[in-house]
């Protein structure tokens, strides 16, 4: 083996079987395990605490592989960097997807108030076919009708 | 009985334990260690084990080395090593030289060649604080006054200067093993250890005295 194979080998072997799924500019909450304090048994006790803001970066590969959320508290911005594959990351729940046009969103960084926390939601798929038809309602309404009536629910 | 290890250090990563901790680990692989020639009390006057690792073409060694070889058994080797014993020390049986006289939690001494850093000024190499930047300064990253006056007239041995730093020899001591993989022949041990990513280092177990939970 060489030098490569072995460091991969070995950052492999802790990788989590079924790592969180996300993608950036996504709203998450992370579940971390903290650890504080003693129980009457002596071992330490174990609590979830929630860290829930937007994705805005991801960065490193293999166990070394973590992601940057950004939240508003207080009316002061805060950025959570965590090791994507640490155990004492319990999950990650997706409360909503977003669907930014850049792998980085550190333009958040600048904005101020309810922009803060927005990104484009995910339906920009659904959004410009809604545009198309409105294209193809103009030439010819009939048609483009059901089309028009799923973009909301979605 | 823990003798020693050669081996190569392959680079740093980090590992998490039981309790979801990362730590950050050096890599060295430490396989195929042979024993050469047994030092005995009654023959060299002390206690030792020569020790040879990572596999040469026999036609890059001279022919007395060759010779060193054939008369242990061991293929030809690249690098060559004593481990001093304790004096009257019995080695009974066979030498075990894999990575598996290490367990982990053990603490080792790793010795490497530091990565050289070429003619550096005395700021980098010694860490001097340099004169100030601005407000008429025209001296910034010197070393300043280097001895007194007519006595003792002459400047004081191992006063700082600039020159070549780096690419010697250097010991990291009282290293904690945090795994130790027999298949591969590989150790992990715990913070930086000297030298580029490829390069020989010698692993001993810990001259210092370990301070491990208050225990000397």
């Amino acid at each position: 083996m060489n030098r490569g194979q072995i460091l991969r080998t070995i950052e492999t072997e802790q990788l989590k079987k079924e790592p969180p799924k996300f993608n950036i500019g996504d709203s998450v909450r992370v579940h971390t395990i903290v650890k504080e304090g003693v129980d009457k048994e002596g071992k330490s006790k174990e609590r979830i605490q929630i860290f829930s803001g937007i994705v805005i970066a991801r960065r490193g590969s293999l166990v070394n592989e973590n992601f940057t959320v950004r939240r508003i508290s207080y009316g002061e911005g805060v950025e959570r960097v965590f090791p994507l594959h640490s155990p004492r990351i319990a999950k990650v729940e997706v409360e909503r997807e977003g669907a930014p046009r850049r792998a980085k969103l550190y333009y958040l960084r600048d904005r101020k108030g309810k922009e803060a926390m927005y990104v484009k939601p995910k339906n920009r798929a659904l959004a410009s076919a809604e545009k198309k038809s409105k294209q193809k309602k103009a030439k010819q309404p009939a048609a483009a009708a059901p089309a028009a009536e799923e973009t909301p629910s979605a | 009985m823990q003798i020693g290890l050669l081996g190569r250090k392959v680079g740093m990563t980090r590992v998490y334990d039981e309790a979801g901790k990362a730590t950050c680990v050096t890599v060295i692989e430490a396989g195929g260690n042979t024993p050469l020639e047994i030092k005995t009390m009654e023959k060299h006057g002390y206690c030792g084990v020569q020790v040879g690792y990572d596999d040469q073409k026999p036609q890059r060694l001279s022919g007395q080395m060759r010779a060193v070889f054939k008369k242990y058994g061991s293929e030809p080797k690249k690098r060559v090593r004593e481990f001093r014993l304790l004096d009257n020390v019995k080695i009974e049986g066979e030498l075990d030289l894999s990575v598996k006289q290490f367990a982990v939690g053990d603490r080792v001494d790793v010795i490497g060649q530091s990565k050289g850093k070429g003619f550096q000024g005395v700021v980098k190499k010694h860490g001097m604080a340099g004169q100030p930047a601005t407000h008429g300064s025209m001296m910034h990253r010197r070393n300043g006054a280097i001895g007194n006056r007519s006595t003792p007239g002459r400047i004081w041995k191992n006063m700082g200067m600039p020159g070549r730093m780096g690419n010697k020899r250097v010991t990291v001591s009282n290293l904690r093993i945090a795994q130790v993989r027999e298949a591969e022949g590989i150790i992990l041990v715990t913070g930086a250890i000297p030298g580029a990513n490829g390069s020989y280092v010698v692993v001993r177990p810990t001259k210092r005295k370990t301070n491990l939970g208050g225990v000397l």
